[in-house]
């Protein structure tokens, strides 16, 4: 049995640990079971495949109720640093990658990873500042062109 | 459910996974590798003993762990295996389908 889904484009707009790897499983779900994927970076999620601040995202413990802890402790110092080390542990527990070795794992399962051009000018970042995995900056124009067969879906992050 | 392959009646579930591993051999191996349009070389036969050997020891299958098996790299393995690598070599190898989503 195979499926219709022929290709999954992904736009990945936030940085928090919780979206970037639902677009990151998602991606490699899809190449796993022989569905094309792409992900296009835009805006705060272009940290994502920044160097610098890759291995650095932290997941969102304000104005998330499903954390449920409180917005106004959510708030407070080190609550969120805290949230996001005992993530990484579960994950880690999981045998989930953690950001960058994904990223390798999703370039080399033939995932294209894309930085939105806009945004990269916007936030006067440069080539350098991106993983060496990233395949290029491309507009929203160019990356609807990637949506070229039946079967394609856009998904928005 | 019965499947003939190799001429021999082998015991299959719906997707076609081997249900009873002792049916398994090179002769059945090859079989489903052709029906996958896989023609199985050397570097195939290294990641098929390297992923019977993981479900001997009843360790799970993911992506991640391909890439640090030693055996083959993540792009090798996509090429040995097109379309759902993890999912082809199990079926090859007669071994469950990997229920990880990595």
């Amino acid at each position: 049995m195979s499926t219709k889904v022929k290709k999954m484009l992904f736009i990945l707009s936030k940085a928090t640990i919780e979206n970037a790897y639902a677009a990151f499983v998602m991606a490699n779900g899809a190449r796993m079971e022989g569905i094309e994927s792409e992900i296009f970076f835009t805006f705060f999620g272009l940290e994502a495949i920044q160097k610098k601040k890759l291995e650095h995202l932290h997941v969102a413990t304000v104005g998330n109720p499903a954390m449920h802890i409180p917005t106004m402790l959510g708030g407070l110092p080190g609550v969120e640093a805290l949230a996001t080390k005992m993530m990484k542990k579960e994950m880690e527990k999981l045998d989930m990658p953690p950001i960058g070795e994904f990223l390798e794992i999703l370039s080399d399962s033939g995932c294209k990873l894309w930085a939105c051009k806009l945004a990269v000018e916007m936030f006067h970042l440069e080539e350098k500042d991106f993983i060496d995995d990233l395949d290029g900056i491309l507009t929203i124009g160019d990356f609807y062109n990637r949506a070229d067969q039946e079967g394609t879906q856009i998904l928005f992050i | 459910m019965k499947k003939l392959i190799a001429n021999r009646e082998i015991d299959v579930n719906e997707e076609g996974y081997l249900i009873d591993f002792k049916q398994w051999d090179r002769e059945v191996c090859e079989c489903i590798a052709g029906e996958c349009n896989v023609v199985m070389t050397e570097k195939h036969w290294e990641v098929i003993e390297y992923l019977q050997d993981k479900h001997r020891k009843e360790e799970p299958l993911s992506i991640r762990g391909i890439k640090r098996s030693g055996v083959i790299n993540i792009k090798e393995f996509y090429n040995l295996f097109p379309g759902g690598p993890l999912k082809k070599s199990t079926l090859i190898a007669g071994i469950p389908k990997p229920k990880s989503c990595i």
